[in-house]
């Protein structure tokens, strides 16, 4: 009897320590988060890298991107803790510059790398000038742009206004997305993600100017308080939802989420949705993308992309080498483009195009938004401060459409709250 | 008024049902709907399909619809019954809704698409209670690895506050020795300092240790709680100091003295600290969430916040996992309810 | 070996205790014991004192004592470096920085603008949270002190929502406070129009603070009951013989011996809605805008998640809310202290 006590107490010991303990299995971890069906392409391209290198198994660690800051936070917690995942899905370059792993050295030819991916994506995972490392690629190139219901649009026997004209203004927009709701008993016409992302290129696009003479950030410009104005009104006239900005993390996936019920009739998102929309919608009802709407400084969205970077602090830097260099070949990287809706970020497949096989009308039609891309919209979106430059925005927006404040308090608090983050930083 | 004075200075000694008696039994059962009600929606909204979930108003009840397989058509579709233009009522299958309009199809034929306004359709449904929602929902809520985790942390973490505290507890209670009263001190300080005052640091000090998303990083560090080595503490003086005499002068050393008498005797206290640890312990959301960031460790709350972040708008599998959340603690409770309230009442009158 | 002196007590225990159970508990002990009679016998009995403590110091001074200070050492450098060996030294800069505002009113106006936001609504949700339980607890407990049957399941009802974790008391009342949700409809089938609960900045603060409310008034109203059981019923004979009326029962009797309990509840409640975080997170993310952003998620916002992470604000922020909290539980200690004394 006393023996089996003991062993019974020695068994439930280490059973409780192995549930306690972490698991090291010789495996390969990327740090991950879906907009779509991009992690089901990824799984694709990882089953035949396995099955190419045997002894080798990639675990996707899905943590999901309900909050852009908290993302790149536990994946920072996990930077600076000394136990990075080995391969991340990021936004926020400049973050962990500094942290990657540099694949010069292991890859199989770097100059392949410096040929088909822009220096600019390259660059923005470097820490300054000096720095030449290559230290990831980016896994597609997105661009902002709107959606629109079309069968709400037949309902209403109203014609979608980018079929006949060449520039339409965010006002038509708005007005026809209005009436279109009216008529079908939509409850809201206008859902517009709350990010900053989302609002450079607007702001652009009514002519404003988002940095001084200097190169330095501005938040104060017409163009800037034209498109703050109008995503306010909105708001407070009835033609978006007030929830989507009332709940700033969840916001773009509120947005997306009324688009696919039907809910809404005019969606701002970008590239970036076209996958997870389409799995969503199904046929559902017709949809499509339209272009950017025009103004006085032009017609363009915002760039951008995640790119998969590697962290030096991997256990595997060799194996990691190898995964990156199967997945920038070209017909892999295709295949993962076509399969998660991507526009590709590999210049080499962007030249040539891509064979879509599933909702080739709608990217090609924000392919063709690329060409418009204003220069600032770059400037913003390759910057060291990108991230910086994006959250203060649709904070501050969100306070003057709870009530809390002013748009002319918001667009200094904006500009402060981007000084101080800068001189934080700089002081590091 | 004067049952309202009635009611407020009711004493014991007071036969029959008063009216102050009815005041009570009033307050008590808006009281119970008040906290009770709000549970029994959750449940009751669990068992609800997501189509049921959008509907305004809600039903109290949870109906399905009926549902047919259409040649065709991968999904089931939900029946309804369509009042057709020429008056006669068709149960139509709808293959998809959106603004006025929906797209059906008769089941019998279905390569015609019937456009019908959404006001001359009824759906066909029945009462059920279906567990669709937990199903799925435990698919992409890994509950049983949170549930494993949860557990895990609950009772190691249990365990050793146990013995670290009555421990503690020992030494502070049985002893006179030099530097009693700054220990004292550095315990009553650390209830000054709770986790939302030191949360930057104390994960700088995690990741050093090396426990950051480790498990031990959630079960260690929360073993040491003043309430509970008060509590012990409390209790302990009142063991007589004869019995550890005794036991002195027949040479019992000091660990054996703890360990065979005064835990035993310790033990309704140490049952009370049991409870609370498995209660705190449980429901830790905070510290958790700081020190875990890998998603296969998260603990129960952890994962369910994240999963109601990730999920945000699909509420049959958030609720479904709500409740399945929530489930082990009413369990216990059930079981435990008298140890728990009484519990509470004497440790909170300290 | 020495046998331990059987005494009542300790024998009575021990017959129910299972023998497995005794044998288990005895392999622990008897290795435990080797190491310890030898320090024993050189140290002496009452030094093994420190044995026992030790265990618990150094978890308290790893994790929290050394943390507090590192606050204090973060709260005195700058940069958004996250060890302290690359933060430099700015003085008392991080406080002024929090500190500064042209008008306290308005938080527009104030260098971290979102600092006094959290510190005003901090201070309402407080006053109303804080005042809510008291009331309602007491009343509760007065109720459930009256001659009622089925006592233990009222009892129970009221005090369930306390085990419920803050996660999950959020979920169940987000779902009900959705512009479609339950309450909206019965609003809308008495007639009225919806409210967006959670979208209006009121509306967002007041249902926070009563799902507080409702989340923990079971705990205090045991304590009150137990405070109202404890008070001894020859008081009441007493009043009842000189004729005393109900009222003057309550205002002279009641209320002042009920009084130490109230300020335990009072004060307990206090310290814990300072801290305020885990709730509100879950039901409203701190919005809409900022008007349900409270202290401690200024701090988490600050110190963690944003991309220029300002540990040195955010642990500034902290030494002032600790030098609160402290304020806050000496003031219960001794109040604790005084119960002991007058019972």
């Amino acid at each position: 009897m006393r023996k089996f006590a003991i062993l019974l107490t020695l068994a439930l010991m280490l059973l409780g320590a192995a549930a306690v303990s972490g698991q090291d299995a010789v495996e390969l971890r990327i740090t991950w988060y879906n907009d779509g069906t991009e992690g089901d392409a990824l799984r694709a391209a990882l089953d035949q890298f396995e099955a190419a290198n045997p002894g080798i198994t990639v675990v996707i660690d899905d943590i999901g991107y309900a909050d852009p800051n908290v993302y790149h936070s536990t994946i920072q917690a996990q930077v600076e803790s000394g136990s990075p995942p080995d391969l991340a899905r990021v936004n926020d370059g400049f973050r962990f510059a500094g942290n990657y792993l540099d694949l010069t050295p292991l890859v199989a030819d770097a100059l392949y790398w410096t040929e088909n991916f822009s220096d600019d994506v390259l660059n923005s995972l470097r820490v300054d000038a000096n720095d030449t490392g290559i230290y990831g690629f980016p896994l597609g190139f997105t661009i902002t742009a709107p959606f629109v219901n079309r069968t709400l649009f037949e309902q209403a026997g109203i014609e979608v206004p980018s079929d006949t004209k060449e520039d339409v203004t965010w006002e038509e927009w708005a007005e026809v997305s209005k009436q279109v709701a009216d008529a079908t008993g939509t409850p809201f016409a206008i859902a517009y993600e709350p990010r900053g992302h989302r609002f450079w290129g607007f702001a652009i696009s009514e002519g404003g100017e988002w940095f001084n003479a200097d190169g330095y950030f501005t938040a104060d410009s017409e163009g800037f308080r034209t498109a703050a104005q109008a995503i306010i009104d909105w708001n407070q006239n009835g033609l978006s939802d007030p929830s989507i900005w009332a709940n700033l993390p969840d916001g773009p996936r509120l947005a997306r989420e009324q688009f696919i019920n039907g809910q809404v009739v005019f969606l701002y998102s970008g590239s970036f949705a076209v996958g997870g929309l389409a799995s969503s919608i199904a046929d559902t009802f017709d949809w499509s993308a339209v272009p950017n709407p025009s103004g006085p400084g032009g017609s363009t969205g915002s760039p951008g992309g995640s790119l998969l970077v590697g962290f030096a602090g991997t256990q595997h830097p060799e194996e990691v080498a190898k995964l990156m260099d199967f997945l920038t070949q070209e017909d892999v990287l295709g295949e993962f483009s076509v399969k998660s809706s991507f526009l590709p970020g590999h210049l080499g497949l962007a030249a040539a195009g891509l064979e879509y096989a599933d909702n080739a009308e709608i990217l090609n039609q924000l392919s063709l938004e690329i060409p418009k891309i204003d220069e600032q919209a770059y400037k913003l979106q390759y910057s060291k401060y990108a991230f910086t430059y994006n959250r203060p925005i649709d904070n501050r927006l969100a306070q003057v459409i709870a009530g809390e404040i002013t748009l002319d308090d918001a667009i200094a608090a904006i500009q402060k709250d981007v000084d101080d983050a800068i001189a934080a930083t700089e002081a590091s | 008024m004067r049952t309202v004075y009635n009611f407020l200075t009711q004493t014991r000694n007071h036969y029959g049902l008063t009216r102050s008696d009815i005041a009570t039994y009033i307050y008590l059962s808006l009281g119970t709907l008040v906290m009770a009600g709000p549970l029994v929606w959750l449940v009751l909204s669990s068992f609800k399909p997501q189509s049921q979930l959008v509907r305004f108003p809600p039903t109290l009840l949870p109906y399905q619809q009926q549902t047919v397989t259409v040649a065709g058509y991968e999904e089931p579709l939900e029946l309804f019954n369509v009042t057709m233009d020429d008056g006669t009522v068709h149960q139509l299958a709808q293959v998809s809704r959106v603004g006025l309009e929906a797209r059906m199809v008769d089941p019998a034929a279905p390569e015609t698409i019937y456009k019908v306004k959404l006001d001359q359709r009824q759906p066909i449904e029945s009462l059920n209670f279906g567990f669709d929602n937990y199903t799925r929902g435990v698919e992409a809520f890994d509950f049983w690895k949170y549930f494993r985790n949860t557990l895990g942390v609950t009772v190691f973490a249990t365990i050793l506050t146990l013995l670290v505290n009555s421990m503690a507890a020992f030494g502070l209670s049985k002893y006179q020795f030099k530097g009693r009263n700054l220990i004292f001190i550095i315990i009553i300080s650390t209830l000054m300092i709770p986790l939302s005052v030191i949360l930057i640091p104390v994960f700088l000090v995690i990741s050093e240790v090396g426990w950051s998303n480790n498990l031990l990083g959630v079960i260690v560090p929360a073993a040491a709680t003043p309430t509970g080595v008060f509590l012990l503490r409390q209790y302990m003086l009142t063991i007589p100091d004869e019995l550890l005499d005794s036991a002195r002068i027949d040479g019992a050393s000091e660990w054996r003295i703890y360990w065979q008498i005064v835990l035993p005797l310790a033990g309704p206290a140490l049952a009370v600290l049991a409870i609370f640890s498995v209660m705190w312990r449980w429901n830790d959301f905070l510290w958790p969430l700081i020190v875990l960031s890998r998603n296969d460790l998260f603990t129960l709350q952890v994962g369910l916040n994240s999963f109601q972040g990730e999920f945000n708008t699909q509420w049959d599998l958030v609720l479904a996992m709500t409740v399945l959340t929530l489930l082990p603690v009413t369990i216990a409770f059930a079981f435990l309810q008298r140890y728990i309230t009484t519990g509470i009442a004497t440790t909170g009158m300290k | 070996m020495a046998s331990v002196p059987v005494t009542k007590s300790s024998t009575a225990y021990r017959r129910r205790r299972p023998d497995w159970l005794t044998d288990v508990l005895d392999w622990i002990m008897h290795p435990v014991e080797l190491i310890f009679v030898p320090i024993q016998r050189r140290f002496g009995t009452q030094k093994m004192a420190w044995f026992f403590v030790l265990p618990n110091l150094i978890i308290f001074a790893i994790f929290i004592m050394l943390p507090m200070l590192l606050n204090f050492y973060y709260a005195f450098t700058g940069s958004t470096n996250f060890f302290p060996q690359d933060r430099p030294f700015v003085g008392t800069s991080n406080f002024t920085t929090l500190l500064t505002c042209e008008n306290f009113l308005q938080p527009v106006t104030c260098e971290q603008d979102i600092f006094w936001r959290a510190v005003w609504n901090t201070g309402v949700y407080v006053f109303f949270e804080v005042g809510g339980i008291v009331v309602i607890s007491l009343i509760t407990a007065v109720a459930l002190n009256q001659r009622i049957k089925a006592r233990g399941f009222f009892r129970s009802i009221f005090f369930y929502p306390v085990l419920l974790s803050p996660v999950v008391v959020a979920l169940i009342w987000k779902w009900i406070l959705q512009r479609d949700g339950v309450l909206n409809a019965i609003i809308v089938a008495l007639g009225g129009e919806r409210v967006p609960f959670l979208l209006n900045s009121e509306w967002a603060r007041i249902w926070v603070i009563v799902v507080s409310i409702w989340a923990q008034m079971g705990f205090y109203t045991l304590i009150l009951l137990a405070g109202l059981q404890a008070i001894p019923p020859e008081y009441y004979e007493a009043a009842q013989i000189d004729g005393a009326s109900h009222r003057n029962t309550f205002r002279y009797i009641t209320l002042p011996l009920l009084m130490p309990t109230m300020l335990v509840v009072l004060v307990l409640s206090l310290i814990r809605a300072v801290q305020v975080f885990d709730q509100s997170f879950a039901l409203t993310g701190g919005g809409p805008g900022t008007a349900t952003t409270y202290i401690v998620q200024y701090i988490y916002n600050t110190g963690f998640t944003s991309s220029s992470r300002q540990a040195g604000l955010a642990a500034a922020a902290s030494v002032i809310l600790a030098a609160v909290l402290m304020i806050l539980t000496l003031t219960q200690l001794r109040l604790g202290r005084r119960t002991e004394e007058n019972s």
